[in-house]
């Protein structure tokens, strides 16, 4: 422990102190940034540093017209033009602070542990904000509610609704949507009135706040933030159901907050709510959340059947995405409709078609383009919650805020555990008192209170600074004391985290197969279920929908076939990253680079190993495999124009790559059989007659022994024996190993380590080099977990069925 | 017998059915009303060509053999106390039940009587070993006729390689069970019967 304190210590410190450096240079620059907005208030001062270049230019050509006033410089090689270009450097100044807090911070792995990011970003907003106020300048208004609403938002419930995963979102979605409606309803109207009654208390001295003001403030506070919850909850890893639970009901309450906020924000001028107003109230609530997922869907079917048609412009295809998705957004804002539902339904129904249609590498940029505006987005919408905190007018008042942060527990701790006991008699997995728990204490709230609250009209709300006030404080409670507790109260009750491994293919055939079953029974029955919905949905789909949206024959691909392909590509992709072709046994290499040692003596089992004989149409299919693949490798390194790519070889002929791909299987298999008997070069117990005679009673394999040079004529890429030089001109990087077998896997091995994003070739030799099982040579238990293990991934998150 | 009398349901077989299976009186009725519906021949039983008629059950891919589940080895007709106790698998598991008599048999719809079910239409010829031929007959039932064998091969290779531990190079029960220990079979394995 203390040698590890002292480790970390000089980097810690010298972190800091890069970091303290970095920060005081970006706030000099602030600095010198909020300058100019003080001059900037009185033009004629700022034309000349604008223009002043310009104007001793035409006054030189009107020469002879003001001599007097007209005072000749040398000409201005250097100069600073700095209002021209304030606002995009402010920008990207304070996205770059952003940025390298983000690194900051994990560079320092015990703060990163206890408290989380969002917290330490508040900070530096306070830290931001506070320096600008010492420097005396007036801190700027960053958290402008159409910023935050229009570009900090969007990208983030975009990453959110994209990413959704369907399946556990549609199974409990009742629940769901009784926390998201219901419970905001009850947390809403019970802090307002709660707090209504407290203000007219005699001795509080609150008494000019009424009940409309009060209601509009509970609206605002009761609202479980996306943004908030995300951040905590990516970090604790809990299991699925609490996830989704918690943050499908952040993402689903926005249509009550906007019905809640608009009718009580109209209303308080009027002073009272009639039964009248509350009925519409709830017609706008429909008419809001159902539109806004209409005008979702209606986008994403736009942008599905767009990418239907990319496949000769893949370059511009993830603009698509995101370009349809902010619209929707908009368009949704534009009628007053929930945005927030707006999105998620936009990417959630665009999300199987386009994936089907885009190349793989529009979805990698899809997928990390939305992580990192997420991210970026974020990280700033924190620190400007607290840049905000420090500019802001604060009216603080110790009732209201202590109130207002009590109410919000208990409200939130009520309605939760009254809404589950009902949830429960409908569920088949009841919610435990650990769940209810959880699901309380991560009710968080987060920017979008106070952005809220920020649009408010002073005139009409003249109690807008206090709220802000207590808005701040809640948010600052719930981030700061909630969102670092919760990860010690999980560990500590035991909750069930997040399983990390990824679906198999197991999973997927049998989770289909219960589906049919379930389906059949319920028929049975006679109950029109959960899956019998489901199925007539996905019937549906499969009919009409598919042949709309996804381009050429791709669309009868059954889901599982579907599945088993990215899986294969993405074994495939590790297999390639981890720098080998077929897994080759370990023991292996250390025996061949032994060979290698001695190139010119011939190992003496090269000879002896059995090889086998290619039939004419495998030599056939070798060539013309070798042949296309070089030629794309030459065509691809001369793509350097931007409007085209070549098509990614492995884009098309999956059939041959799945064909390719068992065929390596295969090998594999055989390769682990064959291993021991391969690593030993010289077994002195098993005479080369011997191994013959055993081979020659396998009837599928037509062994020769041959050296390795003659059997492969045409192909020059061939590794022989060490003793053919003229084997290595194409392929220099392989090592020249000895046996075919070997060879075979080693020449996929140069292959792909020539050109990482070509299509995994393996030999269709593997055919032919049947050897049978050595019954009695125990498996190596290393093979055996190299060859079916096809390594960790964290990308749980795209093993998700696209259509549950 | 054809008499109407015959196909009302007795107190003492509700009584006898809910012991065995665990459903609610309500439930059972209701599902008994449903037998009869089904059972067009009207003669307390029913048969393969019963089940057939219900159309979605024709468009299903497993269809026949789920079918095939509720009758008995060999036999060709099923009552209502055979049919109830296939249902009664699919039974929501309640947590009282898992305190009940540790000593008594495990109930149909506990988490591995579930499992048996699902294992035992896949595994057709009860040799209580899934091959790779039973495999590859239900995924190509439920992947439909435009994939080539080839492919539909590799997948039942590659599942089979997945799941199989002792190198047999057939899931057996104990392999299933490994293998979809993290799905929820206790949920995807129950209908919300009508209360």
């Amino acid at each position: 422990m203390l040698v590890s304190a002292h480790s970390h210590s000089p980097v810690g410190s010298r972190s800091f102190l890069e970091r303290g450096l970095l920060l005081l240079v970006v706030l000099m620059l602030l600095e010198g940034t909020v300058l100019p907005l003080g001059a900037a208030s009185s033009p004629d001062t700022s034309a000349p540093n604008g223009a002043g270049g310009l104007d001793h230019r035409d006054d030189h050509r009107g020469i002879g017209h003001d001599n007097m006033t007209f005072q000749k410089k040398p000409f201005p090689v250097l100069g600073i033009n700095y209002g021209h270009i304030r606002l995009p450097f402010e920008i990207a100044l304070w996205v770059l602070l952003a940025s390298l807090m983000k690194l900051g911070f994990h560079l320092i792995p015990r703060l990163s542990g206890i408290v989380p990011e969002s917290c330490l970003l508040i900070v530096v907003g306070l830290l931001v904000g506070g320096f600008i106020k010492l420097a005396g300048e007036d801190v700027p208004p960053v958290l402008d509610s159409n910023l935050f609403f229009l570009i900090l938002l969007p990208p983030i419930i975009l990453d959110a609704g994209y990413f959704l995963p369907i399946r556990p979102f549609t199974e409990n979605i009742g629940t769901i949507l009784i926390f998201a409606v219901i419970g905001t309803l009850w947390n809403a109207f019970f802090i307002g009135g709660v707090l209504y009654a407290v203000c007219q208390i005699e001795g509080v001295h609150l008494s000019q706040v009424e009940l409309l003001p009060c209601l509009l403030f509970g609206s605002i506070i009761s609202a479980v933030d996306p943004v908030a919850v995300l951040a905590v909850f990516e970090e604790i890893h809990i299991n699925e159901l609490l996830h989704i639970l918690v943050f499908g009901e952040s993402l689903l309450n926005d249509a009550v907050t906007v019905v809640l906020y608009h009718l009580f924000e109209e209303y308080a001028g009027a002073g009272e709510v009639t039964l009248m107003d509350a009925f519409l109230g709830v017609i706008s609530f429909l008419i809001v959340s159902i539109g806004g997922v209409a005008v979702g869907t209606i986008y994403g079917f736009l942008a599905a059947f767009t990418s239907r048609f990319t496949s000769h412009t893949r370059v511009i295809e993830p603009l698509f995405v995101f370009v349809y998705s902010y619209m929707a957004y908009l368009s949704a804002e534009m009628f007053h409709l929930s945005g927030i539902m707006a999105l998620i339904a936009c990417g959630a129904v665009m999300r199987p078609y386009v994936e089907a249609n885009i190349s793989h590498k529009s979805h990698t940029t899809i997928k990390y383009f939305l992580k990192m505006w997420s991210s970026v987005s974020e990280t700033l919408i924190f620190i400007f919650l607290g840049v905000a905190t420090v500019a802001g007018p604060h009216a603080w008042n110790w009732t209201f805020v202590s109130v207002t942060i009590i109410l919000c527990l208990v409200s939130r701790v009520i309605g939760v555990v009254s809404l589950t006991f009902i949830i429960n008699k409908f569920r088949i997995i009841k919610l435990t008192n650990k769940d209810q728990f959880i699901i309380a204490y991560g009710g968080l709230r987060g920017a979008i209170a106070f952005s809220l609250g920020y649009l408010l009209d002073n005139d009409h709300f003249p109690m807008r600074t206090m709220f802000l006030t207590a808005i701040i404080t809640e948010i600052f409670f719930t981030v700061f004391v909630q969102g670092m507790t919760i990860k010690p109260l999980v560990d500590l009750l035991a909750v069930k985290k997040k399983q990390e491994a990824k679906r198999s293919i197991n999973e997927e055939i049998h989770t289909q197969f219960l589906d049919h079953l379930l389906t059949g029974i319920e028929d049975i029955c006679g109950h029109y279920g959960h899956h019998h919905w489901k199925d007539k949905l996905n019937r549906f789909n499969k009919k009409y929908i598919k042949k709309c949206l996804i381009a050429g024959e791709r669309y009868k691909e059954p889901q599982l076939i579907a599945f088993y392909h990215k899986m294969e590509f993405k074994q495939a992709i590790e297999l390639v990253e981890s720098g080998g072709g077929v897994k080759v046994p370990a023991a292996l290499p250390l025996q061949v680079s032994m060979q290698n040692i001695q190139p010119k003596k011939q190992p003496p089992a090269a000879t002896e190993r059995a090889l086998p004989q290619f039939t004419k149409s495998r030599e056939e299919e070798i060539r013309k495999i070798l042949r296309s693949n070089l030629q794309k490798t030459r065509q691809r390194l001369r793509s350097y124009n931007r409007h085209t790519l070549v098509a990614d070889p492995y884009e098309d002929g999956w059939g041959e790559y799945v064909l390719k791909k068992q065929r390596m299987i295969e090998l594999e298999k055989k390769m682990t059989q064959m291993s021991n008997y391969l690593t030993v070069p010289a077994a002195p117990s098993d005479s080369p007659t011997m191994r013959r005679a055993r081979l020659a009673s396998d009837p599928n394999a037509f062994y020769n022994i041959k050296t390795p040079s003659d059997s492969v004529p045409t192909i020059h890429v061939e590794l022989a024996s060490p003793q053919s030089p003229d084997s290595v001109n194409l392929v220099d990087e392989v090592p020249k190993k000895g046996a075919m077998g070997q060879g075979l896997s080693q020449r996929n091995a140069a292959d792909m380590k020539e050109d990482r994003e070509r299509m995994m070739m393996p030999p269709s030799a593997g055919k032919g080099e049947k050897v049978e099982d050595d019954g009695g040579e125990t498996k190596n238990p290393g093979l055996q977990r190299c060859l079916s293990d096809p390594g960790p991934s964290n990308e749980d998150e795209e093993d998700e069925p696209f259509l549950p | 017998m054809g008499s109407r009398a015959s196909t009302l349901l007795r107190e003492e077989e509700i009584e006898e059915i809910k012991k065995e299976t665990g459903f609610s009186h309500s439930q059972i009725t209701r599902l008994y009303s449903r037998f009869t519906s089904l059972d067009k021949g009207e003669n307390g039983t029913l048969s393969r060509e019963d089940f057939q008629r219900i159309p979605e059950l024709a468009i299903n891919p497993l269809g026949d053999r789920i079918i095939n589940a509720f009758f008995p080895e060999g036999e060709d007709q099923v009552n209502f106390r055979g049919f109830m106790r296939t249902l009664a698998h699919f039974r929501p598991i309640e947590d009282n039940e898992k305190n009940k008599d540790a000593a008594a048999s495990e109930p149909l719809n506990s988490r591995t009587n579930k499992l048996l079910f699902a294992f035992r239409l896949y595994d057709l010829d009860r040799d209580d070993k899934i091959s790779r031929d039973e495999l590859l007959q239900v995924l190509r039932m439920m992947v439909g006729v435009n994939i080539s064998d080839d492919q539909l091969g590799s997948i039942a290779d590659r599942t089979i390689q997945e799941a199989d531990q002792n190198g047999d190079n057939s899931i057996s029960f104990n392999e299933f069970i490994k293998v979809l220990e993290k799905v929820d079979v206790e949920q995807k394995m129950s209908i919300r019967f009508l209360h």
